[in-house]
């Protein structure tokens, strides 16, 4: 036997003996683009967090496909005519992983430490909860300071997970090491950046739609590498799969390709307010700004950098949602019109603005392309390529006239547009203020009838489409490849990955 | 014969002291703000307040040291602000990690380095020399990431022979820890194999040519005991050194290969700490390897008494 011929059995031996492993426990491998923080409800701050929760933790709602709100651990709910009350009905006979019964009482822990307990991130989300009491042991009554048509929204996402009182008690600010809430999958164990571990709940309310034993999260930062691990079997699931490794999961018969179009945006906020460097033609002048967008073209963009695959867009939510606007379409290219906006305004050209653009490939070949393109109307944007928490700081002091900014997006349309256009609002780094705006935004807020919000948002995009300070670019394709062997996915709004209802074939 | 070892033990406090306050400074020259990177993508502002109080990023930097420090003299090397659990829980689970695969990659480096320096000055000018040498300079030259990359597709994605990443421990499944860690630890061990042969080469040249050897050629000893016993014992020190300091950087972790292979070690854990600004896990994971490296060096210095029976006075 020649060395060669031993170190091949050696490995056809490893490989075995991995796929023996794999096969025994019926178990779906998911690869992450980042591993997760802090694995509790209240304290959790990161997107790919919701992406595990969504196996570990139920919510009082859920949302479907279309986006429609649903129950899940509540049966259903009513709200006051005056909307500050909401009575929420629960589903009976639920257990956490613990044993413990899922109850009013249970429910009501669950709110007040999502609104009270130290470090807590659901508090701003849920705020409008003044308190919440057991009307019997099946029912929770909210009583909110002011009428607010988030709410229902906020619950159907980290705000409206419900956790074991029993072992939040006992873990305290360590409950996210071991999280015990009533969802499909009780968690097992984590290793940072290596793997997030769950199994099957035997007790689970809805155990029929659950049928795979095992879940295993793995993050695996570098798309080729998550790609690499799918296409060589020891991942069965991946998100956030590049735009352009697309061609190659069709190409490949043993790969399927899903997508879906994400709740959030890609933009570019413009410094009008904030600080020295809105003291220029674009922060002064809205016909600065609007010469900027006719002068570039987002198809363009898309084709270029993502095959196609984003869908452009002008708005906070995307066209297929029930709060766009028609009357605003997306403006086609026109130089002229630029040009002309520019000459209008006075301005001399090249308009030289600082464009700062947090440093991963996508966002500098998007940068790159509207450089391009802006300089035929008289722009020179000067990119200025920063790490992201970096980017963040300089964002906060104002250190920026274009900044590259990536929304995940949120079910209800006030979580797109309030923080970054109300005049207080944290994400509003360009600092655009109109009271008006404000007094539209807050009134959106408080109507719960989709005809009558969506004509309060049709004022709303008046206003800030022509005049704000952030300008929409497109809405991210939700991009997610698995093998063959995964039955049963489907992609959700939100993006997180519903593990109910899949099946694994042997 | 080692009574330099308690003076040395003494100088270490100071070292580690200026250590301690040089992460901790250089640490602050990083832009950002933790309790921004924090905040999620909401940016609260009262969430940011409350993460500074929690965190005492609010206090004026002397006071955040010392309550570090004080931490640190008790074994409490503080906890991570991003999955909330304590620094040295994190380090004791990926120290053991990046061990294994500092050792496997070293233990490449040594079985490839040396026999080929050895085999390169001993046949100085024949097609094994310009074997070993093409050999060292591939090494040099192919960057990690690339060679880790071009192994995943075709162990991994073509002939389906190894895992292309993640980590089991050996204590769990020695075959699958040894299916998961033999590429990354060959990448690592490939670069640092042609830096050492090329460095034992030059010190076999050396010490080939010096008298000794001529002397223990003339009192008519075999070639290989000349080669083995005489030439290769003094020419080992430099790459005594050079080997310790290779292995500490091995030790402070391998951030691309790790990155490449999903590998859960030092590296991937302080370069994700430093892009959240997760303080406490960057202090926390440069200090033990500071005090890792130093104590590396110093056995260097011991095992070349040990090698080198000159310096035994």
């Amino acid at each position: 036997m020649t060395p060669f011929t031993a170190l091949k059995g050696i490995a056809a031996a490893l490989a075995l003996s991995f796929a023996g492993t794999a096969l025994a426990q019926s178990t779906l491998r998911i690869g992450l683009a980042e591993d997760p923080d802090v694995l509790d409800p209240t304290m959790a701050r990161t997107y790919v967090g919701r992406i595990v929760f969504a196996s570990i933790c139920d919510k009082l709602f859920d949302i479907d496909d279309k986006l429609a709100i649903v129950p899940q651990l509540a049966l259903g709910q009513e709200t006051s005519a005056d909307g500050k009350t909401v009575t929420i009905k629960l589903r009976p006979g639920v257990k956490f992983h613990d044993g413990e019964p899922f109850d009013a009482e249970a429910a009501k822990f669950s709110l007040d430490r999502h609104l009270s307990a130290q470090g807590s991130f659901r508090r701003a989300e849920i705020s409008q909860i003044d308190k919440v009491d057991v009307v019997d042991p099946s029912t929770i009554r909210l009583s909110l300071k002011t009428p607010f048509a988030p709410l229902m929204a906020q619950l159907t996402d980290r705000a409206g997970m419900m956790v074991s009182p029993k072992a939040a008690k006992a873990l305290g600010d360590k409950f996210g090491t071991a999280p015990v809430c009533a969802g499909p999958y009780k968690f097992v164990e984590r290793v940072a950046q290596d793997r997030i571990v769950v199994e099957r709940f035997a007790d689970y309310w809805d155990k029929g739609r659950v049928t795979i034993d095992r879940i295993v999260y793995r993050p695996i930062q570098d798309s080729t590498v998550r790609l690499a691990n799918l296409k060589s079997g020891q991942l069965d699931l991946l998100e956030r799969l590049l735009a352009t490794d697309v061609a190659e999961v069709r190409k490949d018969s043993r790969l399927r390709l899903a997508t879906g179009t994400e709740l959030g945006y890609q933009g570019i906020t413009m410094n009008v307010a904030n600080g020295e460097k809105a003291n220029g033609p674009l922060g002064k002048d809205v016909r600065v700004r609007r010469a900027l967008e006719l002068a570039i073209d987002r198809d363009a963009i898309n084709q270029v950098v993502f095959n196609g695959l984003q869908t452009v867009n002008n708005q906070w939510v995307s066209p297929t949602n029930p709060y766009y606007q028609p009357k605003f379409p997306t403006p086609k290219r026109d130089l002229a019109r630029a040009r002309a906006l520019i000459k209008e305004a006075g301005v001399a050209t090249p308009i030289v603005l600082d464009f700062m653009v947090p440093n991963n490939p996508e966002n500098r070949a998007v940068a790159e392309v509207m450089q391009s393109m802006a300089a035929e109307a008289g722009f020179d944007l000067k990119l200025r390529v920063t790490e992201f928490a970096t980017s963040l700081n300089e964002a906060e002091k104002g250190n920026f006239q274009l900044y590259m900014l990536a929304w995940s997006g949120r079910t209800d349309p006030d979580g797109n547009i309030y923080s970054f256009a109300s005049c207080k609002g944290p994400l509003n780094y360009g600092k655009y203020c109109d009271a008006g705006l404000d007094g539209l935004l807050e009134k959106a807020r408080s109507v719960t009838a989709t005809a009558e919000r969506k004509a309060i948002y049709e004022q709303a995009a008046a206003k800030w489409i022509n005049e704000g300070s952030v300008l929409y670019l497109y809405h991210r394709a939700l991009l997610f490849a698995h093998g063959t062997k995964l039955e049963g996915f489907k992609v959700m709004p939100d993006g997180l990955i519903r593990v109910t209802d899949l099946k694994l074939k042997p | 014969m080692l009574s330099f070892l308690p003076r040395r033990l003494l100088q270490l406090l100071p070292t580690l002291f200026l250590v301690s306050v040089m992460i901790f400074m250089l640490q602050q020259l990083l832009p950002g703000d933790p309790a921004l990177v924090m905040a999620g993508e909401e940016k609260d502002p009262e969430v940011i307040e409350q993460i500074r109080k929690q965190y005492r990023l609010d206090q004026p930097l002397p006071v955040q040291y010392a309550y570090w420090i004080a931490g640190v003299v008790q074994g409490d090397l503080g906890e991570s602000m991003r999955i909330k659990k304590p620094v040295s829980e994190l380090i004791a689970e990926k120290l053991p990690v990046t061990i294994q695969l500092a050792t496997m990659a070293m233990a490449f480096a040594l079985l490839i380095g040396i026999p080929a320096g050895v085999l390169s000055a001993v046949k100085k000018g024949t097609a094994w020399d310009v074997g070993a040498n093409v050999f060292a300079l591939w090494g040099l030259s192919t960057p990690n990431f690339w060679l880790g990359i071009m192994m995943i597709f075709l162990f991994s994605v073509q002939l389906g022979w190894l895992p292309a990443s993640g980590y089991v421990s050996p204590f769990e499944d020695l075959g699958q820890s040894l299916a998961t860690t033999v590429m990354p630890a060959f990448v690592l061990g490939n670069a640092i194999a042609a830096v050492l042969m090329r460095h034992m080469r030059s010190a076999m040249l050396q010490a080939m040519s010096a008298d000794y050897v001529r002397t223990a050629r003339a009192k008519g000893l075999y070639e290989h005991a000349v080669v083995l016993r005489h030439a290769l014992r003094n020419a080992l020190t430099p790459v005594i050194t050079l080997g310790a300091l290779e292995f500490g950087t091995l030790l402070s972790g391998a951030v691309l290969t790790e990155q490449v292979f999903s590998i859960p070690g030092f590296g991937k854990l302080v370069v994700d700490a430093v892009f959240n600004r997760d303080y406490a896990v960057v202090q926390g994971v440069v200090l033990v390897t500071a005090t890792v490296y130093i104590l590396l060096n110093l056995l260097a210095d011991i095992l070349y008494v040990m090698v080198n029976p000159r310096l035994r006075t």
